[in-house]
């Protein structure tokens, strides 16, 4: 039995699991309410709101960038929630139950194990952004006419930052309760976004300390630091946006994009919690 | 990646190796030596070693928290002893390749509750790489009595439907290795005689069974063989006529003087309630033990009212051999 199939055959056991459950009806659900309400958000916005009517096509284009990551952040914020409680019942709430005890005895390697729980996830929690992000941008080029101009790299961004999260729910799946790992890991998605906004502050009010703070979480756990990226992604590139980013500290607006350098730490980030995934999951006495 | 188990690579020599590994007899379904597993300071396991040839049925007794159920996870990989070494059908056991064709009931079980029967067994025949027909899983369900029951959802299951369907899975795959840990704990009388023809099936086909349990009328009518585990160590093992080989006399006597008891003392471990005495007869016993004790006791002067022999159960060896153990601090 070779590893590589022992990934694959799990990694579509976990997809299934997540259908399953309704993971994916609850979320789908959730999704077309958030874009129903979005769209009659934006559409509302230009039809009755005088002043966007009034508004020159930059500021309009800006107020529609605002709004397009605020939904957005709804939607990864649902990614996130969504694959951090699936990681935790489907690792240690198997060794929990013992449904472990039975696969883990057949002729497979942990780690291809673990590999294929985290690439079903992978998958599930990337489709599920990639493909409400999209339908998100459409929604919004109908209804107030304003296309992202990088939306490719702005979902794969995305996709990222769930894969960047759930690599942590798995990582304390092996070593605590489903749902311990569940909380431990949406509470640090959501202090290292405020830890952003406050790094954001920093900057405008030229607060070196402040701005560290949200440097140095955006290193120690890379969803904030991947989430602006994609708002960058996302936003009208005028020079207004780019402006009004750095005076105001609008935290549903980027000041700038992504450099390589980050997006290796976070790709060497996940690769190293990863490992610690593995060896933490090795070591395990079922 | 896992080796691909029958690859044998080119050459005169290697074939006339294979040949020659091709004579040997099969190796055993289990080997482990020197087993050892401590949870924090508390040892779980000392010194634990056991053999399961093919063919063979070896059950697994102790009371409870005696690391059976620990050695059983030892063996499988699934829990990491701190000594020792495992071999499972000849493979080293740290190769999980090993497990290729062992099957496994555990204490614990339970099966994904989002799939159904039939799924469950598909999935377990996929993580195994063999190539069973859907006809084949089928009959595993058969022989478990769920076949009528394949293609519901395992949640909706009761503890005995659980069990009988994690039978099926230690079942699917052609295994010749199997392991059952407490096969019948949530299984009515009639599912009970069905493991017991399950696996007397199994032992005719040339497979090995381990079989962990706490019905000792069980594991007396299938096992050719038990190992008794007492607080983490092997309190005794062998065949089942070896360990119950030991036949006891009962005698009802009036008038024993106390050179009579003497006698009856001098020919085994003697036990007294009333006018009934109980003495162990010796292992060389050549059949002339009673009728020369009952001639002597006569001429000692004692009534002799009733000579019965009786055979001891593998429950009072059990106790026996426990109670023997725990002595020291009982």
């Amino acid at each position: 039995m070779s590893s590589a199939r022992t990934v694959v055959i799990i990694a579509a056991l976990t997809l299934r699991e997540a259908s399953r459950r309704r993971v994916l009806l609850a979320l789908a659900v959730l999704t077309v309410a958030l874009l129903g309400l979005s769209g009659w958000g934006f559409s509302r916005l230009a039809a009755e709101s005088s002043e966007f009517s009034t508004l020159t096509s930059g500021e309009a284009r800006l107020a529609a960038s605002q709004l397009l990551n605020l939904v957005m952040f709804g939607f990864s914020l649902m990614a996130a929630l969504g694959t951090a409680f699936l990681a935790g019942p489907t690792l240690s709430g198997e060794t929990e139950s013992g449904i472990a005890l039975a696969v883990l005895a057949r002729p497979v390697r942990r780690s291809a194990v673990l590999l294929g729980k985290w690439l079903g996830l992978v998958v599930f929690g990337s489709g599920f952004i990639v493909l409400a992000g999209l339908a998100q941008c459409v929604v919004v080029w109908a209804t107030v006419d304003y296309w992202p101009p990088q939306p490719a790299v702005a979902l794969a961004l995305l996709a990222a930052q769930t894969t960047v999260l759930l690599t942590l729910a798995v990582l304390l799946s092996t070593a605590v309760s489903p749902m311990a790992s569940g909380v431990v890991a949406v509470g640090l998605f959501g202090a290292t976004w405020v830890a952003g906004v406050v790094g954001g502050a920093g900057a405008s009010l030229d607060n070196e300390g402040l701005e560290r703070v949200g440097t140095v979480s955006r290193v120690l756990l890379p969803t904030d630091g991947l989430w602006r990226g994609a708002m960058h992604a996302f936003q009208d590139p005028s020079p207004i946006t780019a402006s009004f980013a750095a005076a105001e500290a609008f935290p549903f607006l980027s000041m700038a994009p992504l450099t390589a350098g980050y997006l290796a730490w976070a790709a060497l980030w996940v690769a190293m919690i990863w490992g610690l995934a593995v060896a933490s999951f090795l070591r395990k006495d079922l | 990646m896992a080796a691909d188990p029958t690859a044998v690579s080119g050459g005169a020599a290697a074939g006339a190796a294979a040949d020659l590994i091709a004579d040997l007899p099969p190796a055993p379904g289990v080997w482990c030596s020197g087993l050892r597993k401590r949870y924090g300071r508390r040892p779980a396991v000392e010194d634990v070693s056991l053999e399961v040839g093919r063919g063979e049925v070896v059950g697994l007794l102790g009371p409870n928290g005696a690391g059976k159920t620990t050695v059983i996870k030892m063996l499988l990989g699934l829990v990491q002893p701190d000594a020792g070494e495992v071999m499972l059908l000849g493979r080293s056991a740290s190769d999980p390749a090993a497990r290729a064709r062992v099957g496994y009931l555990p204490e614990l079980f339970r099966y994904q509750p989002w799939l159904s029967a039939a799924e469950v067994l598909a999935l377990h025949v996929r993580l195994t790489g063999a190539g069973v027909p859907a006809r084949e899983q089928l009959e595993s369900l058969s022989l478990v009595g769920l076949r009528d029951r394949a293609g519901d959802r395992v949640g909706g299951f009761s503890k005995g439907m659980q069990q009988r369907l994690g039978l099926a899975v230690a079942l699917v795959a052609q295994p010749e290795l199997v392991i059952l840990d407490e096969p019948t704990s949530a299984l009515d009388p009639l599912g009970r005689a069905d493991v017991r023809d399950i696996v007397l099936d199994l032992k005719g086909r040339g497979v090995a069974v381990l079989l962990n349990s706490h019905l000792i009328g069980e594991v007396e009518r299938v096992c050719d063989r038990v190992v008794i585990l007492d607080r983490g160590r092997l309190a005794a093992s062998g065949s089942l006529a070896k360990l119950l080989g030991q036949r006891e006399v009962r005698l009802h006597l009036t008038d024993v003087s106390a050179a009579a008891q003497a006698r009856l003392a001098a020919t085994g471990e003697l036990e007294r309630a009333g006018d009934w005495f109980t003495v162990a007869l010796p292992a060389d016993d050549d059949a002339t033990t009673v009728p020369d004790l009952v001639g002597d006791l006569i001429a000692e002067g004692a009534r002799v009212h009733a000579v019965e022999p009786t055979r001891i159960s593998l429950e009072d060896r059990l106790l026996g051999i426990l109670r023997a153990g725990h002595g020291g601090d009982r």
